[in-house]
């Protein structure tokens, strides 16, 4: 069945999932539903220790058995020990056909390949994956379906009861023997919790692991002792280095700032310009570039900005310090600055429902100006593909991408219009991963194409001096430079979906085809 | 033109790529590994192809490394190799069978 971005999602798998194909970013606005709740054990007996030696007596405790989901959070992404350590065990205890719901996953996941392949794990559901994992599923190796899902979506999803995490599994850089967890502190200080916390609310079991235990009571707790079944010390959760970095250097590439530079003269000849906007942006080197440059022409016009959303990074935080913003919503830190900003009292650590869920009341999302976003690659109905690479291989994650861009008034994509010699603008993305109906504006090094059902911005920009271009002229562009590529050749068989934000099918990912020649 | 001995062209890095001939008496033998080869592949192949016809090669051993090049990057990384497996270095026909 073709669904409302083009894509036609097989009835086998429509069936399969019992799913809707995508029909719109608001065609579940208003939808009623009650909630799931965790299968809870209490503790009530003052002389019972929640603390246990290892996560091999955590899984026991908590009756591992086969068909189980486990629930992973990916705060510490390319340096976290957690799921390797986890999963080395389940596998040892010759588990089988477990499902995998983590808010993310990266190449430091790289060692559960083999559990891929064994059948230890059978299902992922993930924001996106990356590395050899990504390599496996497109290739086929995993037996179930990989579902790819935003933040939001994945709060939506544990929340509707969906899917239901049996045991969930929190590293926590600071925790007591009671199971209050904080993202604060210790080795592997990673600043907030906010993609744990709805597991935290919905698991089951909650196995809280630490490499740093602190005496009770570790306030004010991100995760509440009240949800937390056993807690774990191991050596290390994680990799300290490879958590939070250093601040990136502002980016010296005059590719990026020029995109930068267009991006924010884009941004303040906007109506949403004005005092008290907000602005949520990423952490890629034009990104950075065009926070610090509108952080100038604010400074200069006497702007100040409400909110700011994010995955935050140092240029945020310094906004923050510098008093050109009210208060930070934090979802995430990718560097040291960010880390230590979580103290400022105007720094607010949000979960990841209230940043995106589209199932709540309403998101913080839903109140953004400004979203400044990247991709893999565009096409000219302004679909994003932000998971799957132009190769075909799953390798990159939707992340907030999906849930930002349909709440924010101006969602703006910033790609370079090549990539080596893969062109980012393209006549069909190789997977549609956010619906062009969310996306406003793509800016690139050779121009910036408005969406043309944005006829008030297209508007706001008459007499401003950038290069406008259609989405169709910089596809042009690019295909006279690298010539047009040939389409991906897949195999029939879906390796995985991409789910909506909603819980529709929005998109599938099929097994990539071993590639031949034309002519021989 | 008749290759004499195995030489090479161009690099590993990103957007050029590294041509290497050898002597061959099974018509064209092409290897590709490339980086776009699911996107560009067959464009790659029709431009050695169309390289060699030019040069007037038949006969060689043609293996291609590549990390995304242009097909004028291609062309000349071939046009260099070649050139180089016959020892040619100077008067090279610029504007002739080269252009």
């Amino acid at each position: 069945m073709i669904n409302a971005v083009g894509r036609d999602i097989p009835d086998e798998i429509l069936k399969a999932t019992g799913k809707e194909v995508f029909q719109g970013i608001h065609y579940r606005d208003g939808y009623t539903y009650k909630k799931d709740g965790p299968v809870t054990r209490c503790v009530s007996d003052n002389t019972r220790s929640k603390l246990v030696d290892s996560i091999h007596d955590a899984l026991i405790k908590c009756n591992i058995k086969d068909g189980m989901t486990l629930g992973f959070h990916h705060h510490f992404r390319e340096g976290d020990y957690i799921v390797n350590m986890v999963m080395e065990e389940v596998h040892r205890l010759g588990i089988k056909d477990i499902t995998i719901c983590a808010s993310s996953l990266g190449k430091a996941h790289d060692p559960i390949v083999p559990y891929i392949e064994d059948g230890t794990i059978t299902n992922i559901q993930s924001s996106g994956v990356r590395g050899k994992i990504g390599q496996a599923i497109s290739s086929g190796k995993l037996k179930g379906l990989a579902i790819m899902r935003s933040h939001g979506g994945r709060v939506r999803a544990i929340e509707s009861g969906e899917t239901r995490i049996d045991i969930a599994f929190i590293g926590a850089p600071t925790c007591d023997d009671y199971g209050n967890c904080r993202g604060i502190g210790g080795k592997s200080n990673c600043g907030v919790l906010s993609y744990a916390l709805v597991d935290g609310d919905y698991a089951d079991q909650v196995v809280a692991i630490t490499d740093c235990l602190v005496p009770f009571p570790n306030f004010p707790a991100h995760i509440s002792m009240t949800k937390v079944d056993y807690v774990v010390v191991v050596d290390a959760i994680g990799n300290p280095d490879k958590i939070a970095t250093g601040a990136a250097k502002p980016t010296t590439d005059m590719r990026k700032l020029m995109m930068a530079d267009y991006c924010t003269q884009f941004v303040v000849n906007t109506p949403y310009f004005k005092d008290g906007f907000s602005y949520q942006t990423g952490v890629g080197g034009a990104s950075i570039a065009s926070t610090i440059s509108l952080a100038k022409i604010m400074k200069e016009r006497n702007i100040r900005m409400r909110f700011g959303v994010g995955g935050l990074t140092k240029p945020m935080c310094d906004l923050l310090a510098n008093d050109q913003v009210d208060c930070l919503l934090d979802t995430q830190d990718f560097d040291l600055d960010a880390v230590e900003s979580v103290k400022d009292l105007k720094h607010f650590r949000i979960s990841a429902g209230e940043y995106a869920n589209p199932f709540n009341k309403g998101a913080v999302v839903n109140k953004l100006d400004f979203v400044i976003l990247a991709a893999l690659e565009v096409d000219i109905n302004f679909n994003c593909n932000v998971v799957v690479g132009s190769d075909g291989e799953i390798t990159g994650a939707q992340g907030g991408h999906p849930d930002t861009a349909a709440g924010a008034k101006c969602a703006i994509v910033i790609v370079p219009l090549l990539q080596g010699r893969i062109p980012a603008v393209c006549t069909e993305v190789t997977a549609v991963t956010t619906p062009g109906e969310s996306i406003d504006v793509v800016v690139t090094d050779y121009g910036i194409a408005i969406n043309p059902k944005r006829k008030d911005l297209i508007d706001a920009m008459r007499g401003v001096d950038l290069p406008f271009k259609t989405i169709e002229e910089l596809r042009d562009i690019a295909y006279s430079m690298v010539g047009e590529p040939e389409k991906v050749k897949f195999d029939d068989k879906v390796v995985g979906i991409i789910e909506s934000r909603d819980g529709t099918i929005l998109d599938v990912v099929r097994k990539v085809k071993e590639y031949t020649f034309a002519d021989n | 033109m008749e290759i004499v001995q195995p030489a090479m062209a161009g690099t590993l890095e990103s957007s050029d790529c590294q041509v290497t001939v050898e002597p061959g008496n099974n018509g064209i033998e092409f290897n590709l590994e490339s980086v776009v080869i699911n996107q560009f592949g067959n464009q790659i192949k029709k431009v050695v192809m169309e390289t060699l016809k030019n040069m007037e090669v038949s006969q060689v051993k043609i293996s291609i490394v590549d990390k995304g090049a242009l097909d004028c990057t291609i062309k000349a990384r071939v046009e260099g190799a070649l050139f180089r497996s016959v020892g040619q270095f100077d008067h090279l026909p610029w504007g002739g069978a080269v252009r």
